[in-house]
């Protein structure tokens, strides 16, 4: 009997069929709806952004692979595409050409390539590229544009950096009526992509619940005027909270194996968003607070170990 | 002569105190924001260093093993404040702007690393080139680093505008542009060495 017919090989011995190829691009697609809705609120500059990303995160992967002796090709399997869209979505939707394509040479080679590529990096990359970008040019990237059909289309605050922010409806924030960074506007159309995420089961809901969840009770408790009184569905539609919770901070690479540690995550990415909205220098906090968590990400890890099958506690 | 000679080579390339040793990485980090604070604070350094390294090794038999720190750390406090005291009288901006840091040299890792690990082990005139080299590989290391943030933090060098319509990146002249420039550095230069067969290890 010829050996070839057993495999012999050591486990996993069943796989789902998906591959992380498959998955970021089943990602990248369910960004889609959103970034349809930003080119709608706020025009085709944002198209030119989004696709300058892209270009920018697929050339410099390119190369860097190159440098590093490996196939450039590796370039397209989608993580890159990926991270440009979700560094594109965190930018406001008119800026200078060379802000998007810098954020993204950031984001891949300093925020991946230098970790040793796609599996490798510690902090999400998008947002690598992203908090760069905000600490060195400030002011573009809080020069926010309102909606094109707005009176007063030139530059806006977002609503969280805005004193009083009641002139905004939680309609008006829930469908992207308002000045913002281009993908994170519109949450009617990143629900949309979060379902289909959810449904196929790419990502679990246990971090984007306990982020949001944790956003939302703290906010409630220490947002307003004494305790207990905060705004906590205008904490939720604004900022970057849906987009990060959901597409972010769920990244396979930067988020803890368990689930209790994504709730442990969660949790404090929530808390820290607050932290910062309510009591730090700058009106969004979302990016830093995902990428302090991911710092802790290994820790989490191994305080949230598994017992492994079969072995009793000794 | 040729031994000298090479304790002070050492100090620039091969043990270079911040790339290779990555001894006194505080004032590297807090000071190179601009060509003219790293080269000052180069200076300032490589002074106590020359001076601790000399009366160390001079008086190495005389101090006691148990309590030779506080022995160094005296002989370093006496230079850098002479050091301190010559910047407040000579250059009171330069003083200005490094602020804490000068009066900090005396704790500064390179200046107590080279009094224990060469000037305690070493004769005077050994001590002087290595307290030499390593002064002038610690200003070469804040003189580049000081130069890449100010180039690109604040689009000038040496306080002169480089290019015009170029939009300085403002996380170079802050502390995570710091850390980044000494990372990638510190890479190309362990890049550099892993080349050479003879500078592995």
């Amino acid at each position: 009997m010829p050996d070839s017919i057993f495999t012999v090989s050591p486990a996993p011995h069943i796989k789902s069929g998906l591959s992380s190829r498959k998955i970021m691009y089943l990602v990248a697609l369910s960004l889609l709806p959103a970034g349809i809705a930003g080119v709608y609120i706020f025009g085709l500059s944002s198209l030119k952004v989004i696709a300058l990303s892209i270009l920018a995160c697929i050339a410099s992967e390119a190369v860097f692979l190159k440098l590093r002796n490996k196939d450039p090709m590796v370039a397209l399997d989608g993580s890159a595409i990926l991270t440009g869209l979700l560094l594109a979505y965190n930018l406001p939707p008119e800026i200078p050409f060379w802000i998007p394509v810098i954020g993204g040479v950031v984001s891949i080679i300093i925020g991946k390539q230098i970790f040793g590529g796609l599996g490798h990096n510690i902090f999400n990359p998008a947002l690598v590229g992203r908090v760069f970008l905000q600490i060195s040019w400030p002011v573009y990237m809080t020069t926010w544009k309102n909606p094109r059909w707005a009176v007063d289309a030139v530059s806006t605050a977002t609503p969280l950096a805005r004193e009083g922010a009641a002139s905004f409806s939680y309609m008006d924030l829930f469908l992207g009526n308002h000045g913002g960074c281009m993908g994170e506007v519109c949450i009617l159309a990143l629900l949309l992509g979060a379902a289909v995420l959810l449904f196929t089961k790419i990502i679990s809901f246990h971090i984007p619940a306990s982020f949001i969840g944790a956003v939302m009770l703290f906010g409630w408790i220490f947002g307003g005027e004494g305790f207990f009184k905060g705004d906590f569905i205008f904490h939720l539609l604004t900022g970057g909270l849906v987009l990060g919770a959901f597409f972010m901070a769920t990244d396979y690479v930067t988020r803890p194996l368990t689930k209790k540690g994504k709730v442990i995550f969660g949790i404090g990415c929530g808390l820290l968003t607050i932290l910062i909205r309510l009591r730090g220098g700058y009106p969004e906090g979302v990016s830093y607070a995902i990428l302090f968590m991911n710092a802790v990400v290994p820790m989490i890890d191994r305080y949230t170990k598994t017992r492994k099958y079969g072995f009793v506690q000794g | 002569m040729k031994r000298l000679f090479h304790e002070f080579l050492k100090g620039l390339f091969h043990e270079n105190p911040t790339f290779r040793l990555a001894l006194g990485l505080c004032p590297t980090l807090a000071v190179s924001t601009s060509i003219v604070n790293g080269f000052g604070m180069g200076c300032a350094a490589t002074f106590v260093l020359l001076g601790s390294n000399i009366i160390v090794s001079s008086i190495k038999n005389l101090i006691p093993g148990k309590i030779r720190i506080p022995c160094f750390i005296v002989i370093i406090a006496t230079f850098v404040t002479i050091v301190e005291l010559t910047m407040k009288a000579y250059f009171p901006e330069l003083s200005k702007s490094l602020g804490i840091f000068v009066p900090l040299i005396v704790v500064n890792c390179v200046v107590l690393g080279r009094a224990e690990a060469f000037a305690s082990k070493h004769g005077v005139a050994r001590s002087i080139f290595d307290g030499l080299g390593m002064g002038a590989g610690f200003t070469l290391a804040l003189v580049l680093i000081s130069a890449i943030r100010e180039g690109l933090g604040n689009g000038t060098l040496m306080g002169l505008v480089i290019t015009k319509g170029f939009e300085p990146a403002l996380l170079f002249i802050l502390a995570p542009g710091a850390l980044l420039v000494i990372g990638i550095l510190i890479g190309i230069v362990n890049y550099l060495t892993s080349l050479s067969p003879k500078g592995r290890g």
